[in-house]
């Protein structure tokens, strides 16, 4: 009925609360594949990055200093470049917080709410991403165009809209505005509306919601989206070249600056300008890796560009 | 059409701003998107049916249809193979360097495609790093339709990367384990588990990246040589045509890649769809 | 198929997740792993299956030593706790899959495979379903595919890891009786990890306790709950009152009292834990053995009372008697009452750690393995 028994329970040491069962599956024979055969597929993919994607990155910085450091600075202050440089600038001035707007008022109406056609609203802001960007400086030619709708009636009142900065900016928008909102709807619509429902429960008008309790919560993936409209913005080529005109020193962006020495067959001038939009990307690269790595669950999960 | 967005909200929401970011967004995509892409068909339609077709069925707007379509094929082809493959590496594998080359991966979202085009000529020209080993070879890559194809893997390849890449991370340890406890060795649970979970999202990016490849123009110019008939792309079509005034003829060639281009999002979206439903999460 | 587990070591980096189990398993059992999580139950099940390799030790089918064997030469049936259905798979062909991934020389021809993923489908009872997705499938149904899978390859032996973790408790319960049906006429050697104490003591011939990688008692459903053999045991197998107290050859006294409870066969002395269950008290004479308490509160759930009392020393117990019994009319809040112990265990007292409870369990225990007499 009872009895004593010579307990020689040890203390083994405690076990960590949730133990990874990561690296052991790694081991496992059951899961994985022979070690020559992870070696050359690492080998081949890693090769198929390196010839596609870093020596052409490399190219760039090398072909820019082909003539030398003061060759490469000389392009970059000559008057046509700085001129390129600044209104570049500008673009993306106007652009990326046009573009913000409406990624956060997309995102909102979207994830917040329910409605008919929201896929299809959905599908549309992707539009961008399946028109050809030649297509989309071609569209703002047909209105704005001397042969336009709206073209002679500009040409009336002396508003020049294609080939001039407004038409550049509005193609640039065309092609750029999807990247703030796809980046945040997926996120807004992990994080539901309880938060929101939560603050306006206490008392906080719609404003104060949305600024204390909505923008907090998805500041990195606004950042995030923010840095790659930029970097599109200022990068954009196949519209921007279509609607521009091509007017040196006037409305000539940097990718267009780019594309006329190089027609010009002056090669490392062309590389030295590209050697800055190259440093846009990997800036952009870089604060997007941090951002993944520091505040990752704070990101869309899903993103598609 | 039925699927029209109107400010219906079907349960009462205590949120506010409904009516303002759903009306802004709606005046937003209109006075940007909809209107001058209408603009596009309309014009089309100004040629009449048989100006159109005349337009269309130009052996040049063909040709150039024709590659800007195939060269975006084989590059979505080329990457549907190493996209998957560069995934798994990523996903399944511990290297040396594999956080920066990861970040590599999207260097084609945020590189100007000027910028790529220039390069890859630079690369792939006869006297280039890479094109001065395959000269010898008799392959010349720089200045002929092979060129296009290695301008639209280049553009293309993140997109595959990226939507397969979290399907494998989710992808369940135990289906392989359940497999191999069934007696499948390695080559059946590869293809037979593991790639038939894959599948959907590799075509989705697939489908992406011949649909990014097939309206590119900046990293397909420097490198194609546009020769009319040979490596003259859509896109750069659309230009000359625009250059000579031929508004009519560049609607036409504009208003033919759109309407293809939006038969594709069609079939992405069917795709996206079918994935869905297949493959919803069994738990 | 019989199977002998032999000093059995497994880490994990520096966990130790197995330390040394020893364990036979007869041919036709059907045993079941019992512990919190952490107590390496599933690592067992899982070295056992051949999906982990021990540090140290054997294991042998029969006459057959797997060490190095690879899970696909084991022939064990796997059905893995959220199942792992092929979601792009039929019914059908997730039960044929193992079928039509053997080597062409052994794999039987399509129109036999096809007929025998039917017999077991059919067996599951899961009939006119076989062209459906697991995604059209209930969470119930799902777990007999994955069954019918496990068996389409003709297992040595079936290894079920937490089979019912991932339903509802009403599927659950009907699951667990078919299972124990299933077994019956497959007679296949079953083992399965759960961390229900009432499900394994319902299904199983066998229930093997662990804790911390170690197996603390093997023994039939009754030998484990009527006589633990070690502190750990009695109170993972329902509700414990742990009272202090000394013996002194056969008497037990409990911290407080002077009477002593006297037993057939306790000898040595010492301070010691006296372990019984709340229903294993019951109310007696004043100076009869046992010890004194105080009802706080009584409330009744079902067809029990539930008492919470305090013993002279200051110790909250629990008491649980039918609702209709003599004891009832007694037991009401503020009474002093005079409690026997019905049945009871008693362990020596440095099996517990300093601070007077039991040795940590681990973080995450399931709700089961609450300690409900603790004092406050």
């Amino acid at each position: 009925m009872s009895a004593i028994t010579d307990s020689t329970l040890q203390d083994p040491p405690r076990l960590p609360p949730e133990f990874d069962r990561g690296p052991l599956m790694r081991r496992n024979a059951a899961v994985t594949e022979a070690p020559w055969v992870r070696w050359t597929l690492t080998a081949v993919a890693l090769l198929f990055l390196l010839g596609f994607l870093f020596l052409p990155l490399l190219a760039v910085f090398v072909e820019a200093l082909r003539n030398g450091v003061s060759a490469y600075f000389a392009a970059l202050v000559e008057p046509d470049a700085l001129a390129a440089i600044r209104l570049t600038l500008l673009i993306a001035a106007i652009t990326v917080p046009l573009n913000l707007v409406f990624g956060v008022a997309a995102a909102w109406a979207i994830t917040k709410f329910e409605f008919r056609g929201k896929s299809f609203l959905i599908s549309l802001i992707d539009l961008p991403f399946s028109v050809s960007p030649v297509v989309a400086g071609l569209i703002y030619i047909l209105i704005f165009g001397a042969q336009g709708w709206a073209g002679p009636w500009l040409m009336d009142h002396g508003i020049k809209v294609a080939f001039a900065v407004p038409g550049i900016v509005l193609a640039t928008i065309f092609v750029t505005f999807p990247f703030i909102a796809r980046e945040l709807i997926p996120l807004m619509q992990e994080q539901g509306t309880e938060y929101e429902q939560a603050a306006l429960s206490l008392g906080a008008s719609g404003w104060q919601t949305f600024w204390r309790v909505t923008v907090p919560n998805i500041r990195w993936g606004l950042l995030y989206g923010v840095l790659l409209c930029n970097a599109r913005a200022m990068g954009e080529f196949g519209a921007v070249s279509v609607i521009s005109g091509h007017i040196r020193g006037q409305t000539n962006t940097m990718p267009l600056h780019v594309e006329i020495l190089y027609n010009e067959y002056q090669f490392s001038a062309a590389f030295a300008v590209a050697s800055l939009l190259a440093l846009l990307a990997l800036v952009t690269l870089g604060v997007k890796t941090y951002l993944e790595w520091r505040h990752g669950d704070e990101l869309a999960a899903t993103r598609k560009h | 059409m039925s699927a029209v967005p109107g400010p219906r909200p079907r349960p009462r929401t205590v949120i506010p701003g409904f009516g303002l970011t759903l009306g802004y967004t709606l005046l937003y995509l209109s006075l940007l998107v909809l209107i001058p892409l209408a603009g596009v068909f309309v014009h089309a339609a100004g040629l009449g049916a048989e100006g159109y077709w005349q337009v269309v069925s130009s052996p040049r707007v063909l040709a150039a249809l024709k590659l800007s379509f195939g060269a975006a094929l084989a590059g979505a082809a080329i990457n549907a193979v190493f996209g998957p493959l560069i995934a798994w590496v990523f996903v399944r594998y511990e290297f040396p360097g594999k956080r920066f080359f990861d970040a590599v991966i999207d260097l084609p979202f945020a590189l100007p495609t000027a910028v790529a085009g220039i390069a890859l000529t630079a690369l792939y020209a006869g006297n280039g790093w890479i094109g001065q080993y395959l000269e010898p070879l008799g392959i010349k890559v720089a200045y002929t339709p092979l060129g296009i194809i290695v301008a639209c893997t280049f553009i293309g390849l993140p997109f595959v990367v990226r939507t397969v890449q979290p399907v494998l991370q989710d992808a369940e340890k135990e289906l392989e384990e359940a497999a191999a406890s069934l007696g499948a060795n390695r080559w059946q649970t590869v293809t037979r588990v593991i790639l038939p979970t894959v599948l959907p999202a590799a075509l989705t990016g697939f489908a992406l990246a011949f649909a990014r490849a097939v309206g590119e123009y900046g990293s397909i110019i420097f490198i194609a040589g546009n020769l009319p008939m040979v490596s003259e792309i859509a896109p750069l079509l659309i230009i000359i045509k625009l250059e000579e005034f031929d508004y009519a003829g560049a609607t036409a060639v504009a208003s033919a890649m759109l309407i293809l281009s939006f038969a594709l999002l069609l079939v992405i979206n069917g795709l996206q769809a079918w994935a869905r439903r297949r493959h919803a999460h069994v738990r | 198929m019989d199977i002998k587990i032999r000093g059995i070591h497994k880490a994990f980096g520096s966990f130790p997740a197995l330390g040394g189990v020893d364990l036979d398993i007869a041919s036709g059992e059907l045993v079941a792993l019992l512990g919190p999580s952490g107590s390496g139950k599933t690592t067992l099940l899982r070295v056992i299956a051949g999906l982990e390799f021990p540090d140290r030790g054997a294991i042998v089918f029969g006459e057959e030593d797997m060490a190095g064997r690879p899970i696909r030469e084991r022939r064990v049936g796997f059905v893995f706790q959220h199942y792992a259905l092929f979601k792009h798979m039929t019914v059908l062909d997730n039960v044929a899959f193992g079928l039509r991934v053997r080597e062409r020389r052994e794999r039987p021809p399509e129109a036999i495979i096809r007929e025998r993923a039917r017999e077991l489908i059919e067996l599951v009872q899961l009939a006119g379903l076989e062209k459906r997705y697991p995604a059209q499938l209930s969470g119930g149904q799902r777990q007999r595919v994955a069954l019918a899978r496990a068996l389409a390859i003709e297992p040595r032996v079936l290894l079920l890891d937490e089979p019912f973790g991932a339903l509802d408790a009403k599927v659950r319960k009907d699951l667990r009786r078919w299972l124990r049906q299933l077994h019956d006429k497959t007679g296949v050697t079953t083992i399965f990890v759960t961390h229900d104490q009432e499900e394994a003591l319902e299904l199983a011939d066998r229930v093997v306790v662990m804790n911390r990688g170690r197996i603390e008692q093997v023994g039939t459903t009754d030998e484990v709950y009527e006589q633990p053999a070690t502190p750990f045991v009695f109170d993972f197998l329902g509700n414990t009152n742990v009272l202090p107290g000394e013996v002194r050859g056969r008497e037990v006294y409990v911290d407080g009292q002077d009477t002593p409870i006297v037993t057939a066969s306790l000898h040595g002395s010492g301070p010691v834990d006296v372990y019984v269950r709340p229903g294993d008290l019951r109310v007696t004479d004043a100076g009869a053995p046992g010890f004194d308490a105080v009802i706080r509160s009584t409330q009744r759930t079902g067809p029990i009372l539930r008492c919470e009392a305090v013993t002279a020393s200051g110790q909250a117990i629990e008491i649980e008697v039918p609702h209709l019994h003599y004891d009832t009319q007694t037991l009401r809040p503020q009474q002093h009452v005079r409690l026997r112990l019905n049945q009871f265990s008693v362990f020596p007292r440095q099996a517990r750690s300093g601070d007077g409870t039991l040795p940590d369990v681990v973080p995450n225990a399931p709700a089961e393995y609450r300690k409900r007499s603790r004092s406050g």
